[in-house]
């Protein structure tokens, strides 16, 4: 955009933000909006998370998750990719094994049974955390930059390139998500990362959509008036006034936007449209024993739930988020 | 009113041109030769610059996207190298049975969605709404292809030899073949009739034939229940808030004090209001049912238009795909232009204005 200043919004503006949430709030107290932005409306925001039990709720599996993604080398019992079943010659397929449940001392471990190719189902599991949330954050990640340019040149711009962006995105929306999704892998071809980036796509009037409306109310505001009287570059008011201040309704719709990202991920990996093995991902962990889900349900169980798991977490933390952000809503 | 609805419709011609754009370019950008995507890798030199001419894929691309422009609007989808056949023709065969699925789906995800969310709104913070709105948050973030087979383990394993035991996959049990119910009534085959006839479930109604309505509508139950649990789920938390947003309005509390039943302050006052939103978003999960179709009809073996779409990519049978992407995401507009119009229709301060 701008160059070295363009990437990330001054940390030390010169005077602090004016920000709806700080002022209204500092109203009520009756005193002047004059707390640092920083700590005002995120850490009250934060402090207002944690008091929603629905949203501890998604803390919490959020964490377990990214410990499990981080720490999966020193959690996982065995290797992902080895098959070691067959070197320990028990059946592949075969189900959980977990001695203080009562399995013979003599089988070997395997917490969640072992897979089609004999690779330790459970080590999977916990490698497969890695990729989903990666996958997850990646795809929001190219999502928001791109919908955050075209809504604040939408939305700050207006006229005909507010319309033009705006009847591209309408496209874009009149697809199905997964359907559009499965078109561009086409064009694309297949694997993580163009399966990631059709998701991006395929989201980005979401975002769009959310900053340009943001974007509209901001940009009434005085101190971009003073901001334009000064002569102040638009790139620069665009990424110091404008941007900050149109931040609250994007980080909900990030945060409830991993959510689908995963489980469409998961889904196009589902259809052998993402991963290619032997990369451990839920969706084609389930894709790849869905026909054995007669006889062997566990392998299609545990993904499906890790699956769930994530999406559950973002979905309540993104709802949530959206309580304690909007200072209308707990009032 | 109709001001507004022919705006509504104007508005709509840019995003159906762009979707005729999108669909056009897949064909374009796909990697390699158009020849051979469209008419498979055996295709020989002299049949393809026969193809490449009379598609008109040597000339400007301007006048390549015209003769597609010509060709959607006469109803030439193009041929399936796969079956030998116009994509038209399939197409007419297999939307059928996505739609009764998808009516089916949304059934569920209506009768059980709304009374969940008003019994939740109604009973705020009871244990019925905590335990709803649970069940939703659950519902909202399960992966459809994973609840499909969970229900079929569930329905043709664990319940096998019970009375809720349900048949895993396809549409009808094997050897039963039912006749298109205008050949019992001795009428002709008719186009419309024939696109019926290829819905299971209301073929067999309405030739009366109970053993395949029976056969049909077990088969049935599993993916509609998938197919529908996000919907429903969304249709519930939907209800929830909207209603209650509208008990604590004035009119409501007027209705109170008049002392009219509760019963009647809930249904005839609260309701109807509420409804408003919630008639938006079941219109709009048609949409997602319809996406959602291309994991279920894979997971539960019925050919209808998600599962060919699958197939087709996966045998890179690229006129189908165009083709289905098309009429999907068309489809998928007229829904929403319905919806939008029916919302004015139903709400008089939309009306008035």
């Amino acid at each position: 955009m701008t160059g070295q200043d363009g990437l990330v919004p001054d940390p030390t503006p010169p005077e602090p933000l004016p920000s709806g949430g700080e002022a209204e709030r500092a109203d009520q107290r009756g005193e002047t909006a004059r707390l640092p932005e920083t700590r005002g409306l995120w850490a009250t925001a934060f402090r207002e998370l944690l008091h929603k039990r629905s949203a501890r709720i998604g803390l919490v599996m959020l964490a377990v998750l990214i410990i499990v993604a981080v720490f999966a080398p020193l959690i996982a019992p065995f290797d992902p990719s080895d098959p070691v079943g067959i070197k320990e010659g028990i059946k592949v397929r075969s189900g959980p094994c977990v001695h203080l449940f009562g399995c013979d001392r003599s089988q070997p471990q395997h917490l969640l049974g072992t897979d089609g190719n004999g690779r330790d189902a459970f080590s999977r599991l916990l490698y497969g955390a890695r990729v989903s949330l990666l996958a997850g954050f990646g795809a929001v990640a190219v999502a928001v930059a791109a919908g955050t340019l075209l809504g604040l040149l939408s939305g700050f711009f207006g006229g005909r390139i507010d319309n033009l962006i705006m009847r591209v995105m309408d496209v874009l929306l009149a697809f199905p998500a997964l359907l559009l999704a499965i078109a561009i892998i086409t064009v694309l071809g297949q694997g993580l990362v163009n399966a990631m980036l059709a998701i991006s796509i395929v989201t980005i009037p979401a975002y769009a959509r959310v900053v340009r409306s943001a974007v509209l109310t901001v940009r009434e505001n005085d101190y971009v008036a003073a901001d334009r009287a000064l002569g102040v570059r638009t790139a620069r008011i665009l990424w110091n006034r404008i941007l900050p201040n149109s931040l609250t309704p994007l980080v909900v719709q990030a945060t409830l936007g991993v959510a689908t990202a995963v489980l469409e991920i998961a889904a196009l990996s589902f259809l052998g449209l993402g991963v290619r093995p032997p990369t451990p991902e839920w969706g084609s962990m389930l894709a790849a024993e869905r026909n054995q889900v007669f006889t062997a349900p566990h392998l299609v169980f545990f993904p499906g739930l890790a699956i769930m798991w994530n999406v559950l977490a973002f979905n309540l933390l993104g709802d949530g988020l959206r309580d304690a952000l909007d200072p209308r809503l707990n009032r | 009113m109709s001001r507004f609805v022919a705006r509504r419709l104007l508005y709509s011609i840019p995003v159906l041109l762009g979707i005729l754009f999108v669909t056009f370019l897949l064909a374009r950008v796909i990697p390699g030769d158009p020849c051979r995507a469209v008419l498979g890798e055996r295709a020989t030199d002299q049949i393809c610059n026969a193809f490449m001419e009379r598609k008109g894929l040597n000339r400007p691309v301007y006048t390549q996207f015209g003769i597609y422009l010509k060709d959607v609007f006469t109803g030439d989808l193009g041929e399936s190298f796969r079956y030998g056949r116009p994509v038209t023709t399939i197409l007419l065969e297999r939307l059928p049975i996505t739609i009764e699925l998808s009516l089916a789906a949304l059934t569920v995800a209506v009768l059980v969605g709304v009374p969940a969310g008003i019994i939740s709104g109604y009973k705020h913070n009871s244990p019925a709404d905590v335990a709803t709105m649970i069940g939703a948050n659950i519902g909202v973030s399960m992966p459809v292809f994973w609840l499909g087979l969970m229900l079929q383990y569930l329905f043709a394993v664990l319940l096998r030899d019970t009375f809720l035991s349900l048949p895993p996959s396809g549409s009808l049990d094997a050897g039963l073949i039912p006749r298109a119910f205008y050949d019992s009534w001795g009428l002709p085959p008719w186009g419309v009739f024939e696109f019926v006839s290829n819905m299971n479930v209301t073929n067999a109604m309405l030739s009366a034939n109970w053993t395949a309505f029976r056969s049909a509508a077990g088969h049935l139950i599993l993916p509609a229940i998938a197919l529908g649990t996000i919907p429903m789920a969304v249709i519930a938390r939907m209800t929830r808030s909207s209603l209650l947003d509208v008990l604590s309005l004035d009119y409501v509390r007027t209705a109170r004090a008049k002392g009219l039943p509760e019963r009647r302050v809930v249904i005839r006052h609260a309701l109807r209001n509420a409804m408003l939103p919630v008639v938006t978003v079941i219109g709009l999960s048609l949409g997602t049912l319809l996406g959602g179709a291309i994991l279920t009809e894979t997971i539960f073996g019925l050919s209808g238009v998600g599962k060919s779409l699958f197939d087709a990519i996966q045998s890179r049978d690229y006129a189908v795909v165009q083709g289905f992407t098309l009429v999907v995401a068309v489809g998928f507009v007229l829904v929403n232009l319905v919806v939008d119009i029916l919302y004015t229709y139903l709400n008089p301060k939309v009306r008035v204005s």
